[in-house]
């Protein structure tokens, strides 16, 4: 045997135990959660609105929303602002500034997600309990933390797409008499819009993932929440709080939380790659 | 240019910089805060000792210890099959709904939250595979949750090869072996290695998917079968707990710092191979 | 999968895929083998439990330097079904065993009262059962509804399913009645008493033996929670602190365990807040 057989078989030896694995992952989740929702029943479990495993209660209803919500919460704050700081780092930042700026971003996309939350309940919490009311521990606080936590995603995945632009884009739309803002708003944000679009997508996927940091401030209330200050269960949350005691049916719930989850990540991946396709 | 657009000019102007110095103004601040409650507690002590009456006392070095094996066996296992994998999709088959099918399950896999591949590492090498609360089936979990980055970057550094560096290197009479070990693989490598270190950051950071497969003893580890508790795991239950805030304060604050020394790493090791590259 | 990656099977890739597989069940061989040639045991479980059993294999450690025990959490449900699946050698509960989970070996080491906390500054001192029950079935929403005089909302804080606290306060307390969805729920004793120690309006329910002066302990119907009220039977709320083993326990977790219902056992479990006299 010669090395290019040898290592055309070793490369396909690796890439048969990656696909193994990530079926094995994705088969032994479905698997384990698929049952519960024969026995249980699909609607039961999607749409019921009461969790208590203990007595054969598996509704996640309320969890689906606030994971939703959180994420919308977080959206609404995090876009603009990632956004705007990226045009900024592209448009309007000082060189001087910007070679601060990357590295902190960087290192704030690595920084661990418990020390977020920790800093929330630290700062945030006690902010909204003082301030607005309620406990606290609340939908707010997640939303403002999750915000936080997708910025270096949605700065740098959007910066690069509009540094990638074509110089003469810009310089175009000057030409014409645009105003430096003009241009960027009717010309080079929408000739990023694809990129912008996937840096919005991954910092969805991020805050919907998350889980240490919400299950410090959220507060974790199994119910449907009323206003923005009540506390409030994601899917993530409702896993890690659960995972370590959850035996039979209780475990099964906790994976068809899980399916529940992976399907939710794979329309907005397909999302996602529609986009890029577009493109 | 009329007033109005130079009103709507300078209003522009004000909100992208009070964003970014919104954003500047929230990570100084907890980074800042952070370090400066944590760096008084980091001594030669508290890095070298052994947690002492739940992490009241002592220093940290166990979990120190046991963040560098986890991650350690985590890298082992996912850094081969990750590039092998990504080798094998971009330079061995054509491009097909099955490759289709592969990067998207890769892709959806990535973007999995790492409390789902916690599950699955508790249920499935903790209790079913009896592997017990290890370094082992924690390193194996983490493994899992970072082996579609690496397929994935690894697989766009390969693509993004020029072709004309393999039609070159073939028409001078190389085999496919040669042309991807000495022509294709060091242009990737910049690109692979730039995935491999994000890769380890994760692995650190991360604390859902290890604080039930890797477990939270405090002891030493003395091989990957013995349990162990990450550096963020460690914060996690100092600061839940409330045991001891300047513990948590000093683990977070190495935490942060290594996170840095890594960033340092990986700008300096990508820089340098862009130079050897050119 | 393999006709997928676009490859049809002949003998060579067969015996690639023999190799593969002999490699794996090697590896998950080294990975049973490892049994328990260490001469250490895991102990895990209630939160509640946890910070003692530490103290008492720090002081077992004193005795028997050569042996090593890894005291995790994990809480109540998850120590003994670590004990059933042998993912621990002794799991830790801090409530009764289930009709389900009678077939398992189990030693009482302590009783741990129950307190109801709120925060010090909250003028309230004593409730009834009924009044707790109200409150926490969502019946009673403000503190003027149980003899309080502020009209503030009550934020209700509970822990999550499974915890023994939680089960022992259910069963004491509770009854048949359900507590309230909208409570905020707190996966560790630590974190409910940082919370109740920040929130005026907050109550929530704690081990005894972890009330401190950050929390105020409620009287019950005016009997003040204490060991002794509890030891004279004027406290009801307590709950029994088990060891949990599948099969006779044997070993070193025999040992530890007649080490923790010693009389020096007992001394330290005594001073360190439980009820562990005879």
């Amino acid at each position: 045997m010669n090395k290019d057989t040898i290592s055309k078989m070793v490369f396909f030896i690796l890439a048969l135990s990656s696909i193994s694995a990530l079926a094995l992952i994705t088969g032994f989740i479905f698997i384990q959660g698929l049952p519960l929702f024969f026995k249980v029943g699909f609607a039961n479990i999607v749409f019921g609105t009461k969790w208590a495993p203990s007595q054969g209660s598996f509704g996640i209803f309320p969890m689906i929303v606030g994971s939703v919500c959180v994420t919308l919460g977080a959206t609404l704050l995090g876009v603009p602002i990632g956004v705007c700081c990226s045009i900024f780092l592209v448009e309007y930042c000082p060189a001087s500034l910007s070679n601060l700026f990357r590295p902190a971003i960087q290192l704030l996309a690595g920084i661990p997600s418990v020390v977020y939350g920790f800093w929330g309940l630290l700062f945030i919490v006690p902010f909204i309990r003082n301030n607005l009311g309620g406990p606290g521990l609340s939908m707010l606080a997640g939303s403002m933390i999750l915000g936080i936590m997708i910025l270096p995603t949605i700065i740098s995945i959007s910066e690069v797409s509009l540094k990638d632009l074509p110089r003469q884009y810009k310089e175009g739309a000057l030409a014409l008499g645009m105003t430096h803002w003009q241009a960027i708003y009717s010309v080079l944000l929408p000739a990023a819009r694809s990129g912008i679009t996937a840096a919005i997508v991954l910092g969805i996927g991020r805050a919907i993932g998350e889980t240490m940091a919400v299950i410090m401030v959220l507060g974790n209330a199994v119910a449907l929440p009323e206003s923005i200050l009540d506390p409030i269960r994601t899917l993530t949350t409702n896993i890690g709080i659960e995972m370590g005691y959850a035996t039979g049916d209780h475990q099964q719930a906790l994976f068809a939380t899980g399916i529940v989850l992976f399907v939710i990540i794979m329309i907005l991946n397909s999302f996602a790659q529609y986009i890029a396709r577009r493109k | 240019m009329n007033t109005n657009d130079k009103t709507i000019e300078k209003i522009a102007k004000a909100i992208i910089w009070s964003a970014a110095l919104f954003v500047l103004v929230i990570l100084t601040a907890i980074i800042a805060y952070i370090l400066a409650k944590g760096l008084p507690i980091l001594n030669w002590g508290f890095l070298t000792q052994i947690p002492r009456n739940m992490g009241r006392s002592g220093g940290i070095s166990s979990t120190i210890v046991g963040t560098l094996m986890v991650t350690a066996v985590a890298l082992v296992i996912a850094i081969p099959f990750g590039i092998g994998t990504a080798f094998y999709l971009a330079e061995y088959t054509k491009e097909s709904w099955a490759t289709r099918l592969m990067r998207f399950s890769a892709e959806s896999l990535a973007g999995i939250p790492s409390i789902v591949y916690g599950l699955f590492g508790f249920i499935f090498f903790v209790i079913s595979l009896n592997m017990k609360w290890s370094v082992l089936s924690g390193g194996l979990t983490l493994s899992f949750m970072i082996l579609p980055t690496i397929i994935r970057t690894s697989e766009e550094a390969i693509r993004s090869v020029p072709t004309t560096y393999r039609e070159v290197s073939f028409s001078l009479g190389a085999t496919k072996w040669q042309t991807i070990s000495k022509a294709v693989f060091p242009s990737a490598l910049r690109g692979i290695t730039n995935g491999v270190i994000l890769s380890i950051g994760r692995c650190i950071a991360e604390t859902a998917a290890v604080i039930l497969t890797a477990g939270t003893a405090l002891k030493m580890p003395t091989s990957i079968f013995s349990p162990t508790r990450t550096m963020a795991v460690h914060f996690y239950i100092l600061a839940r707990e409330g045991i001891s805030m300047e513990n948590a304060y000093g683990t977070a604050a190495l935490l942060i710092i290594l996170i840095f020394l890594i960033n340092v790493v990986a700008n300096a090791a990508v820089n340098r191979l862009m130079e050897k590259g050119r | 999968m393999v006709e997928a990656v676009g490859l049809g099977i002949n003998t060579r890739k067969r015996a690639a895929i023999a190799f593969y597989i002999a490699l794996l069940s090697i590896g998950s061989l080294l990975a049973g083998c490892q049994g328990r040639e260490r001469n250490g045991i895991v102990v895990a479980g209630s939160t509640s439990v946890q910070p003692y059993a530490e103290v008492l294999a720090e002081e077992f450690a004193v005795m028997y330097p050569e042996s090593s025990i890894d005291v995790q959490g994990g809480g109540s449900s998850a120590g003994i079904t670590a004990a059933t699946s042998g993912t621990a050698d002794i799991g830790m509960s801090s409530r009764e065993l289930s009709e389900k989970e009678q077939h398992l070996w189990s030693k009482e080491i302590a009783k741990d009262g129950l307190a109801i906390i709120v925060h010090p500054d909250n003028p309230l001192r004593s409730l009834s059962l009924e009044q707790i029950s109200l409150i926490y079935s969502g019946q009673a929403t403000k503190w003027s509804d149980v003899g309080g005089s502020s009209e503030s909302k009550i934020h209700i804080v509970t822990r999550e399913e499974g915890s023994g606290t939680r089960s022992a306060f259910s069963d004491l307390v509770m009854g048949d009645v359900e507590i309230s969805p909208r409570a905020i729920v707190q996966d560790s004793n630590g974190a409910v008493k940082q919370l109740i120690s920040d929130d005026l309006n907050s109550i929530g329910f704690l081990s005894l033996g972890l009330v401190d002066d950050s929390v105020k302990a409620l009287m019950l119907n005016g009997v003040k929670a204490t060991k002794e009220n509890i030891i004279n039977g004027s406290y009801g709320l307590f709950r029994p602190f088990l060891f949990v083993v599948n099969g006779e326990p044997t070993d070193l977790a025999l040992e530890f365990i007649d080490f923790a219902v010693s009389e020096q056992g007992r001394e330290i479990l005594s001073t360190e807040g439980l009820i562990a006299e005879e």
